[in-house]
């Protein structure tokens, strides 16, 4: 299936998408979507690190049989238009992990849009996304979950919060939440804030120059996204890249 | 070993200036402990975040040295590099980063920028162990996260511990008792002590209690009021204030 043209603005999932550099890519880019089936049972964790300096556009489908667990861990540092979009469907008992970054400057938009479907009872699921930009860079997650009729029990949360190191750059935050069933637990936050000067000054009044001192708090900051990836290489991995693209951000 | 002359400040910005400190002059030797007492609103917490570099302060008029070096002139980090400490009167917490990082990246960069080679892990965690071992500090706590769940004590404490790693040639001190009860006292005194009791080094010690002055026993006290050093002389001078007030002092 191919579709006939692209989508708008006006489409909910692509609100605040960079439509010139979805033209860039073209209509075929969006019948690019990965499957990924996880077995009952079976885990899944993937690391990724997305973005160059030419529009990207990464679409997972992702079924999870029951009892199974997917973990997503991405490093969103585009230097272009760069869009990470996960379909994911839950059966009985499985979780979804997902911690994001989108990190960068410039005046590209680099974004998450995730649509996470509880179709059965006690699955849980959990996406953390942090974005820290400059410039007149944007961040964006869109995040939308439904819980079918019959799917008590379920768990979903999702938390956004986003660094903007200088006026101009922004960020945007969509929760969506379809809940039918009415025995569930779903959390949503998001929050967008500046660097923490008195942090800064202290850290800078115990040595550390500004950049080192904003790298460290810019660290823990994303670090969240992060958390539940064990993997201390992949960690190490995900969190360097996205150090890496803080070098030359406004102090 | 510090000189300050004539020292002008506002806070407030450009726009709005407030002036707070009005023509200070204090000069304060090597192997002294020097305190400053003062009632409130006089300027000493000001004192000490313009002798920080604390953005928001601007110096109007006066000049400050430091070992001959032209502080003022100097970044917050530039000036820890060149020996100068600042303990904040309410430390700051700083999510997401652990006291063992901040301290060794802080120490390292203040040496890398004196051409002093960087201390390894391991020779790093043993000069944090004697130091909290000194204050009494259970090491578990330096690798927690920056100030984060200490108490009011704690902080205070923890402020000694990175003074006592990073080995500070003069101390400038902004209440660091308040908040500690009659043991953290002792142990934080007998702190100052045993890091900054040494003839090449010196102390400037704002307190508005004797207590502490009991157990660190400076060498001279000052009075700040409105801005200035309205009178300066041994310790004597602030068992008279504790005993008969600021206002019959300065009378």
């Amino acid at each position: 299936m191919t579709l006939a043209t692209l989508p708008t603005r006006r489409d909910e999932a692509w609100r605040y998408a960079d439509m010139d550099g979805l033209a860039r890519l073209g209509v075929a880019a969006l019948d690019q979507w990965q499957a990924i089936d996880v077995g009952a049972g079976e885990s899944v964790t993937r690391c990724l690190i997305v973005g160059s300096d030419a529009p990207e556009l990464h679409r997972f489908r992702v079924t999870l049989g029951e009892g199974a667990r997917a973990a997503f861990f991405v490093t969103n540092a585009g230097q272009d238009y760069t869009r990470v979009e996960m379909e994911v469907h839950l059966a009985k008992g499985a979780h979804f992990e997902f911690g994001g970054v989108t990190i960068g400057g410039g005046d590209s938009t680099r974004e998450f849009v995730t649509q996470v479907v509880h179709a059965e009872p006690e699955a849980t699921s959990n996406q953390t996304v942090r974005a820290v930009h400059w410039n007149t860079g944007t961040g964006n997650f869109l995040g939308e979950i439904k819980v079918a009729r019959h799917a008590q029990k379920t768990d979903a949360a999702q938390d956004f919060k986003a660094l903007l190191l200088e006026a101009g750059a922004s960020a945007n935050a969509v929760p969506q939440l379809e809940i039918f069933a009415d025995d569930v637990k779903c959390a949503h936050g998001a929050t967008v804030g500046e660097l923490d000067e008195a942090a800064r000054f202290y850290m800078m009044a115990r040595g550390l120059d500004p950049a080192t001192a904003q790298r460290l708090l810019v660290q823990a900051f994303i670090g969240d996204a992060f958390v539940a990836l064990d993997d201390a290489d992949e960690h190490a991995r995900l969190l360097d890249a996205a150090l890496s693209a803080l070098e030359g951000a406004r102090l | 070993m510090l000189e300050i002359t004539n020292l002008h400040a506002t806070v407030g910005g450009p726009d709005n200036p407030t002036p707070i400190l009005k023509g200070l002059t204090l000069h304060v030797p090597a192997g002294e402990i020097h305190a400053i007492m003062g009632p409130n609103g006089a300027g000493k917490s000001t004192l000490a975040n313009v002798l920080g570099g604390k953005p928001g302060y601007d110096v109007t008029a006066g000049s400050v040295t430091f070992n001959g070096q032209d502080l003022l002139s100097l970044e917050p980090h530039e000036r820890a590099a060149a020996g100068l400490f600042l303990g904040f009167q309410y430390p700051v917490e700083i999510p997401g980063v652990s006291n063992v990082q901040f301290l060794r990246e802080a120490l390292n960069a203040q040496r890398k920028a004196r051409g002093e080679e960087p201390l390894s892990g391991g020779e790093f965690l043993k000069l944090a162990k004697d130091k909290a071992a000194l204050l009494q500090m259970d090491m578990d706590m330096l690798k927690r996260q920056v100030n984060v769940g200490f108490s009011g004590g704690e902080k205070k404490r923890a402020e000694m511990v990175q003074m006592g790693i990073l080995g500070p040639r003069f101390a400038v001190l902004d209440e660091t008792d308040s908040g500690l009860d009659i043991d953290a006292l002792r142990i934080v005194g007998a702190g100052i002590n045993s890091i900054m009791r040494a003839p090449d080094k010196a102390v400037l010690l704002i307190t508005h209690y004797q207590r502490l002055l009991d157990v660190v026993k400076p060498d001279k006290v000052s009075v700040l009021a409105d801005g200035r050093i309205v009178e300066t002389g041994g310790p004597e001078l602030a068992l008279r204030l504790e005993a008969e007030g600021y206002d019959a002092v300065m009378a």
